[in-house]
């Protein structure tokens, strides 16, 4: 193939991709829209007019919402690897018995809906007393990212190869620590790829917050989000800015990490 | 004995946070479950009259029909759109890293912030939407008011949140076809759409099962985007079986957990037998 300029090409992707972030400028144009010209006809596709009004009121009003939504966030990524990359392990490596059904029931795990998930856990955290917390809402959003991460771990670890873990042995060290010092440091990749997703999760949900979490004293970011546009349709403003703070995460993951976020889209749909 | 112990976080795991919770679903419907019931744990048990009262509820019939719509046409577009621009950023042009990165965006967002965004868009009297429309000489238009736009509304919306995913899996799955047969079928003096219709599909179709399946069983579940534009409403029609669960069990001031929890019931038959005939696929895959 001859590697003409293709410029064209360029100018049509370019312009595909506009098409296709149009929502999320629009989203930050009317985060720094005023009031007063929100509804103003025809829109203003550009805030000449700026203020940072909406971004006031978020850092007044969602700060704890924010902080809570992060510390959901890490501890969502905390428990996910804790119970994944050792089962990851174990199911790729240690020959354990049953490694099929277990499998089986991991793939099965993803498909059940969230709503069936959340009624599930209302009735037993009602009991518990584990509404509205953080803790009931971690362990909760973990449960979108454990079957995806044991799975992922165990297709990576499958192809560490056999030697590494015997020179590991000869030197005298035992499971656990051949585990630590050898298995988790050439994992690395896909602990970044199990967290990201993790993370991401835990920042975006919505169902197990607003089912959950309905009257905590502490709500994350979505929900915080939520409970604006029921509360105040009128500045749009400020809920878009909250809308473009809550997507920072996304943005920066994206910036910092694409390729493990391509890589967890394709080994989530894809088993080696 | 190290293998137990490596995945017995794992096996604990499942039991208190899947399997528990699930056996609270069934045993909830039923039940006949109210807020005191709940509390006090001394709800009557009714058998399968809950699923009867569902199937046999004004609700059933247009829940079952706007989920098929919602699930069947959102995949279809999503597919097809993302098939389309996976064969586009196969030429690797300058900035096509680049902008293919960006288009993740949609599905990295958190939804409360894409559905919130479109609900803005597709106002009536102040949205983008209609005010382009209306340059265009169409007059306004009730997108998420309108029992006629509704359902159109929040499927325009999950296209639009699907697009990536699709995209995705899909290039990834051309990067798989050697240029090889490419380079074959140019020097027989094949075109590019021939191309596309007899080698790109035909070999990509492993991956597009795989992808329309997952794309399937994703929507099946799709609560948010739905509830937060439309809350279902209004009346019923952009009320699919997974909103219809949601808004029994906490949507409403009143929530009645046995028939949320029926409904829920439903819609994991529902998405197992798509989820079987995945993995069907999968392995039949496999050992071709």
């Amino acid at each position: 193939m001859t590697s003409r300029p293709r410029w064209w090409k360029t100018a049509l992707g370019v312009f595909f991709t506009a098409l296709m972030l149009f929502p999320v400028y629009w989203m930050v144009n009317v985060s720094f829209t005023k009031t007063k010209n929100m509804r103003a006809d025809p829109p203003h596709w550009f805030p000449w007019d700026a203020t940072t009004e909406g971004y006031q009121a978020v850092f007044h009003q969602q700060t704890p919402a924010l902080a809570t939504s992060l510390l959901i966030g890490f501890g969502s990524v905390a428990l996910t690897l804790v119970i994944s990359a050792p089962a990851g392990y174990a199911l790729a490596k240690l020959r354990l018995r049953g490694t099929g059904s277990l499998n089986f029931i991991l793939l099965v795990a993803q498909m059940i809906p969230a709503v069936v998930m959340a009624m599930g856990f209302y009735a037993i955290y009602l009991r518990l007393g584990w509404l509205n917390t953080i803790v009931g809402l971690i362990v909760a959003d973990s449960t979108v990212a454990v079957p995806f991460g044991v799975l992922l771990f165990t297709a990576f670890m499958s192809g560490i190869p056999e030697e590494l873990i015997q020179a590991a042995k000869i030197d005298g060290a035992n499971t656990w620590r051949t585990f630590r010092s050898v298995i988790l440091p050439v994992s690395r990749n896909s602990i970044v790829t199990v967290s990201l997703f993790a993370f991401l999760w835990a920042w975006s949900d919505f169902v197990f917050a607003s089912t959950l979490d309905r009257n905590g004293t502490m709500i994350p970011i979505t929900l915080g989000i939520y409970k604006y546009i029921g509360s105040n349709t009128t500045q749009w403003n400020s809920i878009m800015a909250a809308a473009v703070v809550a997507s920072v995460p996304a943005a920066v993951l994206l910036v910092v990490a694409q390729r493990y976020v391509a890589a967890g889209v394709i080994a989530g749909a894809i088993k080696e | 004995m190290a293998a137990t112990a490596f995945a017995a976080p794992l096996i604990v795991y499942l039991v208190a946070f899947y399997a528990f919770p699930l056996y609270r679903n069934i045993e909830l419907s039923v039940h006949d479950y109210t807020i005191r019931a709940f509390v006090q744990g001394n709800a009557k048990f009714v058998g399968l009259s809950n699923y009867a009262d569902v199937i046999t509820s004004q609700t059933f019939l247009p829940a079952l029909r706007n989920t098929a719509l919602f699930t069947a046409v959102s995949i279809a577009f999503q597919y097809t759109i993302g098939l389309g621009l996976a064969v586009f950023f196969r030429n690797n042009f300058r900035l096509s890293g680049v902008l293919r990165g960006m288009f993740l965006i949609p599905w990295l967002l958190p939804l409360i912030v894409s559905a919130s965004t479109w609900s803005w868009m597709l106002n009536s009297d102040s949205g983008i939407v209609n005010s382009v429309l209306q340059a265009f000489g169409i007059g306004q238009i009730n997108w998420l008011t309108s029992p006629g736009m509704a359902l159109v509304s929040v499927i325009i919306a999950n296209i639009w949140l699907g697009i990536p995913f699709n995209l995705v899996i899909l290039y990834s799955g051309l990067q798989n076809i050697s240029p090889d047969i490419y380079e074959a079928a140019s020097l027989d003096g094949a075109s590019g759409w021939k191309r596309f219709w007899h080698i790109t599909f035909p070999l990509l179709r492993p991956v597009s099962a795989i992808t329309l399946l997952l794309g399937l069983i994703y929507t099946l579940k799709v609560v948010d985007v739905i509830w937060i534009m439309t809350t279902g409403g209004p009346g019923d029609v952009s009320t699919t079986l997974a909103v219809w669960s949601y808004r029994e069990a906490f949507g409403t001031g009143q929530p009645a957990f046995s028939p949320a929890s029926a409904v829920g019931n439903l819609l994991i038959l529902i998405a197992l037998a798509f989820g079987v005939l995945y993995l069907y696929v999968q392995r039949r895959q496999e050992t071709s």
